[in-house]
């Protein structure tokens, strides 16, 4: 009992400890946003509250709090209220499985920086990944707003086309490592640089990539919010914190996401060439932790540079992307690899 | 891997539930509350809203949620085998050669029945 009490004060402090971690990367994610965009449009960005503009991120979250908030009489109130904390949830929930770093030993006792090492890992973030369309169909369908509607089904049904695209790229990953654990996934990267799954899974990591953007919303999938067509989409009648969680969800979706690529493709918080000490401390820990938040902040401004780089998408675009490009070359990728496998004995390839 | 191996999970569904629905909570206690039956009123770009948004829609959504559901059943099923293949060998990638070529051929028939056309 005693040991279980342990247990439960050690997950809790690390999950206390990365949410803190990640709320704080969330919201200046946002900052870092219009900044980068400033930046592309050779302009300034946001940079009067605070030094470079660093406490834009505190105004906005009061105004955030402070704002009225408004519940159109013709809305299906409850509905309405609880849809963006789905949106907020499903996107937060992935912080469970995701290895934010090795373990490391204080005082005596192994402390592992990842929630929960459960060895379905995989199966965890495709079941959370796909409650995402819940909280965006039912916002849009409760607002009675036709905009939100169509913002609602656009997104749902974008969401559902490129999920399986990006199940796809995950089983030519699984293939190769064998294991649901995002932990052992880390584990078989770890060593020389070319042990990156990246090397040997080129065509799984475009997959990947794209369904990526496609589930996050991101510019050119970003045909849910398309402004000039559909006012703001499934959140046209939110406004205050409810407008917020799903701008924060979105934000949280895109950091996840990108953490979820460093782990699965770009070896997560190892380090190339660099073993596990033996008596991993402290400072081992918190290195990792620092490796994984910069292969992810990197990922995160990729995001944001394809923003500004691409066009939209026309929705017959997206949807013939999806069905007839992505999900027939995962069907060959899959074939491939498992044929490469073979070939060599699974040898050579972990 | 025990049952109490799950137990971050709920921890985390605490914390991540806990802020939003304490976000929702201090965002209704701390903004204004001002009633106007104007303001309350549906958005449809300023001018008076026509109809009710609970109306037919494209039955192509529809289309797609069902695609949705075969087709991510059957990426399911490659899962069990991915994870073993390295122990299957040959038996198992023969057996899901068969598999993936009559789910290619499912493809190929809708996509020349035309289901995958978004016009």
């Amino acid at each position: 009992m005693n040991e279980i009490g342990a247990f439960i004060i050690e997950k809790s402090a690390v999950g206390v400890f990365v949410f803190i971690v990640l709320l704080t990367i969330v919201a200046y994610a946002t900052l870092g946003e219009r900044k980068i965009a400033g930046f592309f449009q050779d302009r300034h960005g946001p940079n009067r509250a605070g030094p470079w503009g660093l406490l834009q991120v505190v105004a906005d979250g009061v105004k955030f709090f402070m704002k009225e908030e408004f519940n159109p009489d013709r809305a299906n109130k409850v509905l309405f209220i609880i849809a963006p904390t789905f949106t907020f949830m499903a996107a937060g929930f992935l912080m469970a499985v995701i290895p934010f770093g090795d373990r490391m030993i204080i005082g005596g006792r192994e402390v592992l920086l990842q929630l929960a090492d459960i060895n379905i890992g995989i199966l965890y973030i495709l079941a959370i990944g796909s409650l995402g369309v819940y909280g965006i169909i039912t916002g849009g369908w409760a607002s009675n707003n036709k905009y939100s509607l169509m913002g609602g089904l656009r997104s749902s049904s974008q969401m559902i086309s490129y999920e399986i695209a990006m199940g796809l790229a995950i089983v030519a990953l699984i293939l190769d490592h064998g294991s649901f654990s995002l932990r052992d996934i880390v584990l078989n990267q770890t060593g020389p640089i070319w042990n990156w799954s990246v090397f040997t899974h080129p065509i799984g990591f475009l997959i990947f990539l794209v369904a990526t953007f496609a589930e996050a919303s991101r510019v050119p999938f970003d045909l849910p919010e398309a402004e000039n067509e559909i006012v703001a989409g499934y959140h046209t009648e939110y406004s205050a914190m409810k407008f917020g969680l799903f701008m924060f969800g979105e934000y949280v979706h895109m950091t996840l996401a990108s953490g979820l690529i460093a782990t699965l493709y770009f070896g997560g918080w190892s380090i190339p060439f660099v073993a596990t000490p033996a008596e991993p401390g402290i400072f081992w820990g918190l290195l990792t932790f620092g490796v994984f938040w910069a292969k992810t902040l990197f990922f995160m401004f990729v995001f944001m540079w394809v923003r500004w780089t691409l066009p939209r998408f026309r929705y017959d675009q997206l949807m013939n992307l999806g069905w007839k490009r992505l999900i027939p070359l995962g069907l060959l990728n899959i074939f491939v690899m498992a044929l490469i496998l073979l070939w060599t004995g699974g040898a050579g390839m972990d | 891997m025990t049952p109490l191996d799950f137990i971050p999970v709920l921890i985390t569904f605490a914390i991540i539930g806990g802020f939003a629905y304490f976000a929702l909570a201090v965002t209704h206690i701390l903004g204004p509350k001002k009633y106007s039956p104007i303001k309350q009123d549906t958005y449809e770009c300023g001018v008076d809203y026509v109809g009710d948004s609970r109306q037919r829609f494209s039955v192509k959504f529809y289309l797609v949620a069902v695609l949705f559901v075969m087709f991510d059943l059957e990426v399911v099923f490659m899962y069990p085998w991915a994870v073993n293949f390295k122990e299957l060998g040959m038996g198992g990638f023969i057996a899901m050669t068969i598999f993936l070529v009559i789910l290619t051929a499912g493809l190929l028939y809708e996509w020349k029945k035309g289901a995958l056309e978004w016009e």
